[in-house]
């Protein structure tokens, strides 16, 4: 089982519905997120191009976080998600430095926080919060290993890419393009 | 001089004052809120979401601690699918906001000083049906006004109607969508209404005019739109700005703004020269095809070239595209199109359009919507008002088919007109944020000799009000049977979720106490809100227990196919029973049969058009304290071409006020955005931001307001509507003091 998400750049508005149910349905204080929107727009006017991603934590395969985390707080759980275990986490923020995609954030409680995949959800069945509450349907999280799930379908059939390749990652958030 | 209502600024006791505490379950750290079995005994109460006008269906999620927990749309409702837009999902900060009003406030004088003090239920509501009274006996109920907007005008309305007043009025109509209304009305026979009955989710092509679909969180046609980009349908934008549904366009037509009836005529005479439109539809079903023919036959997209800036070939092919997926193209009416104040002509122009590409009535056209009538709750016949908003009109925009609610201020100030507004109940609307001319907006209420104001947060507007009711949120509270227009008609209930925090009451109790003061007492035969609900489901053949359980219910049409079947005449609402490609009625009333193109005049030198729009997180200014919503978005910024930035040496982030050409400075600094998305002749800012009192913590100095700016107002003279997008702004690097 390798738990993935894809988020189809063609159809996410920016509308940041993503980042306020994340917010709501993990109780991430006022003031922080967990997932975010980065609108690009390349060219000048009026050739442009623009192209609107919904981001968090990409649950590398090859995790920087886990491996300079100093405490074993963060680790790789079931299908691949990367979590952190809050009451073993000294707050050193390593794995904040380390982390290419800037996903990590010091909680005001003293530990560092992140986009868990709703792995609380997952195992109940359900769609991470992000995921299903998306006006646009945009967003796809599945499991890699089963072919006949969506989000194998969307990387059959669609171009898409991932971020930061270069920085070794092998991330498990791809954005169909 | 000391004027008679001080704009209340400063803090007053008694606003806000409960502090919920974290959502957080103590106890929990570390933990998912969802693994703890208290939590997981979470009751849902169905509602509808009250942060917009869409008014999409859902569930308040509660946990057993009584705390609202979240908010989830509702699956079986086609205004959302079960998917809550952002401001859907932050409706809680609604709830939650530290800063909402929590007790009924009455304006006092102290030390010479006016302030607002507490007052008790019983002390506001007999002094507001004083005032009311008082007003009423001397120049009539008719002199008692209501501005509202969203659910607690249904009840407001009621009591207006009941003391013998129909001067209700919505700032959605003249300063938003009236215009479109007009046209579509003028033309096909038909409003559009809310939901539009457009079948974006399978149209192949979608014309966006200036729309900017997605930055307004229109949800349901947002869905429908990302669902049509699945399919592999096309988007054709027309904007000044690169927006981000122009992202998503095959094409994107950079119009200078201003024109854009230019370009439609173009598209009108590429269709009829070209003989792209539906032949069979026109012929059978409109009148005045060949005066449009005549009319446009100099209107080649050469002559649109150099008015627009667009391009011949691509108006060519951008006509080309929606003939060739007619019918299953549309032209989008829009939604805020009160723009030059020739908008209704505009309107009617896109309506044009849309019957040449033969779409009403048709899959990826037009639908034909339908809804649950909800029968009225008994009560006595309304009393016969000596004169109404038409009266004040008085001959002007002759087509107005709603009340033009800026003329209310107009009334307001004319103390002596036979036809004078006096009294002032607001309702979920912050005029002064809302109502372009400022100025205008603050000589009325200055003049208005009592105003109540009905909100849950301290806007702008309670600083203008001698008596301010607190109202419950939408998540408190029981209020009318949501019913609108759609492919199948539904009806979805509000029930409270929670017990109404502080002292604040629901409008519907408001409304029936006032009643009562008022000896209006029949037209509340009442106890709770919920006899009505129970006694209107009855006759639906429902009940109040069912609605609680179910959240919406959908009814079987009765009106007919949901499009126009191939063996049937279609009958439109037109005075000739066709569609109106030459409107006799406008030519009776001395305005152009056919749209002309006019020219409006452009920004002066070192001056740039004024656009504004929506955010998809944020609804006009009601949401920018919204503690959830701020999170991601709480100012907005001045869009600046890269070229207008170098000009004026301006920086990313660097703060401006901006001055507008009328000399109105803004009251508060914007910082800039330097971006490639905006023409270098126009700026662009979100509007609803700029808020001025400080009871609005979060919100409070944050960015400007674009009402504030707009005080060159061009009215539409067929309707009414309040053009404001002739405004033209330049920027001051440092505060003039």
């Amino acid at each position: 089982m390798r738990y993935a998400m894809a988020i189809d750049t063609k159809k996410c508005v920016g509308c940041a519905d993503c980042v306020v149910a994340c917010q709501i349905e993990n109780d991430v204080p006022h003031g922080y997120c967990r997932d975010w929107i980065t609108e690009k727009t390349v060219g000048t006017y009026p050739k442009l191009e623009m192209e609107i991603r919904s981001e968090r934590c990409n649950h590398c395969e090859n995790a920087p976080c886990v491996r300079c985390c100093p405490t074993g707080a963060s680790y790789i759980a079931e299908g691949g998600v990367v979590l952190v275990e809050a009451a073993k986490c000294i707050g050193c923020g390593a794995c904040i430095e380390s982390c290419p995609y800037d996903a990590r954030y010091s909680h005001p409680e003293g530990h560092v926080d992140k986009c868990t995949f709703c792995i609380h959800r997952v195992r109940e069945g359900k769609q991470p919060a992000c995921v299903a509450v998306c006006p646009t349907k945009c967003m796809y999280f599945g499991d890699l290993d089963d072919p006949s799930s969506e989000i194998s379908k969307q990387l059959r059939t669609r171009k898409f890419k991932v971020l930061s390749p270069e920085a070794g990652t092998k991330p498990h958030v791809y954005y169909l393009i | 001089m000391q004027s008679r209502r001080d704009f209340i600024r400063i803090s007053a006791l008694g606003i806000g004052g409960i502090t919920l505490g974290s959502r957080t379950i103590p106890g929990l750290f570390g933990k998912s809120l969802f693994d703890n079995p208290v939590v997981s005994e979470m009751k849902r109460y169905p509602t509808y979401c009250e942060v917009c006008f869409w008014k999409c269906a859902a569930w308040s999620h509660v946990d057993a601690e009584g705390r609202i927990q979240k908010i989830i749309g509702h699956d079986d409702d086609p205004h959302c699918n079960g998917r809550l837009c952002p401001r859907g999902t932050g409706g809680l900060g609604m709830y939650e906001d530290p800063d909402r009003l929590m007790t009924p406030l009455i304006r006092v004088e102290e030390d010479g000083k006016q302030t607002f003090r507490k007052a008790s239920w019983d002390e506001a509501l007999d002094l507001v049906a004083k005032r009311l009274q008082e007003l009423s006996a001397t120049y009539g109920p008719e002199s008692i006004a209501l501005f509202n907007h969203g659910s607690a005008g249904h009840h407001f309305s009621h009591l207006l109607k009941a003391m013998g007043s129909v001067n209700a009025s919505a700032p959605s109509y003249a300063q938003c969508r009236g215009p479109r209304e007009v046209g579509f009305k003028l033309t096909f026979g038909q409003v559009m209404g809310s939901p539009e009955p457009l079948d974006i989710r399978d149209t192949k092509c979608l014309v966006l005019i200036g729309s900017h679909l997605g930055e307004n969180m229109h949800n349901g046609q947002v869905q429908e739109m990302a669902d049509m980009i699945d399919k592999g349908g096309d988007i054709i934008t027309v904007d000044p700005r690169y927006s981000i549904a122009a992202g998503k366009s095959k094409y994107w037509l950079p119009i200078k703004p201003a024109t854009d009836i230019a370009l439609l005529l173009a598209w009108i005479n590429v269709l009829i020269e070209e003989k792209l439109y539906d032949v069979d539809f026109v012929q059978k079903n409109t009148i005045g095809f060949d005066q449009l023919a005549h009319h446009v036959r100099q209107m080649t997209p050469e002559w649109a070239y150099g008015i627009t800036t667009i391009k011949p070939d691509l108006i060519r092919k951008t006509a080309r595209l929606m003939a060739a997926a007619s019918p299953a193209a549309i032209i989008h009416p829009g939604r805020h199109v009160t723009w030059y104040g020739d908008d209704t002509q505009r309107s009617r122009a896109i309506a044009i359009l849309n019957a040449l590409l033969g779409n009403w009535g048709r899959r990826g056209g037009f639908y034909f919507p339908e809804k649950v009538k909800v029968p009225d709750f008994p009560h006595p016949p309304y009393p016969k008002p000596k004169w109404g908003w038409r009266e004040i009109l008085d001959g002007k925009y002759p087509f107005a088919a709603l009340s033009i609610a800026n003329t209310f201020l107009d009334a307001t100030i004319d103390e002596e007109s036979p036809y004078a507004i006096h009294g002032w109940i607001v309702a979920g609307t912050n005029l002064p944020y809302t109502i372009p001319d400022v100025g205008r907006f603050e000589e009325a209420a200055q003049k208005a000799k009592f105003i109540v104001v009905v909100d849950t947060m301290p806007m702008e507007i309670t600083g203008y009000a001698d008596v301010i009711l607190p109202e419950c949120t939408y998540l408190e509270r029981y209020d009318e049977l949501r019913t609108s227009p759609h492919r199948e008609p539904y009806i979805a209930l509000r029930m409270p979720a929670a017990e109404p925090l502080g002292e604040t009451k629901p409008a519907w109790w408001m409304t029936k106490e006032l009643g009562k003061r008022l000896g209006l007492e029949d037209y509340f035969q009442y106890a709770d809100f919920t006899e009505v609900l129970e006694w209107q489901l009855e006759q639906l053949g429902s009940s109040l227990d069912e609605m609680k359980k179910l959240g919406i219910k959908k009814f079987p049409r009765k009106s007919g196919p949901l499009y126009q079947p191939d063996n049937e005449v279609p009958w439109f609402n037109t005075p000739s029973g066709k569609v109106e490609l030459y409107s006799a009625q406008l030519k009776e009333a001395g305005f152009d049969p056919i749209p002309n193109y006019t020219a409006h005049p452009t920004p002066p030198e070192g001056f740039y058009r004024l656009n504004y729009g929506r955010a998809p997180m944020h609804t006009f200014s009601r949401t920018s304290n919204n503690p959830y919503l701020a999170d991601l978005m709480d100012e907005n910024f001045v869009w600046v071409h890269p070229k207008v930035a170098s000009k004026w040496s301006l920086e990313n982030g660097q703060e401006v006020w901006l001055k507008n050409q009328d000399g109105i400075v803004s009251d508060l600094p914007i910082k800039v955005r330097i971006t490639e998305r905006i023409r270098w002749d126009s700026v662009y800012m979100v509007h609803g931001f700029g808020h001025v009192t400080k009871k609005l913590t979060q919100a409070y100095g944050k960015g400007v307001s674009d009402t504030q700016m707009i005080t060159n107002v061009m009215d539409d003279p067929i309707m009414g509507g309040t053009g404001m997008r002739g405004n033209f702004v330049t920027f001051i690097k440092e505060q003039i003091s």
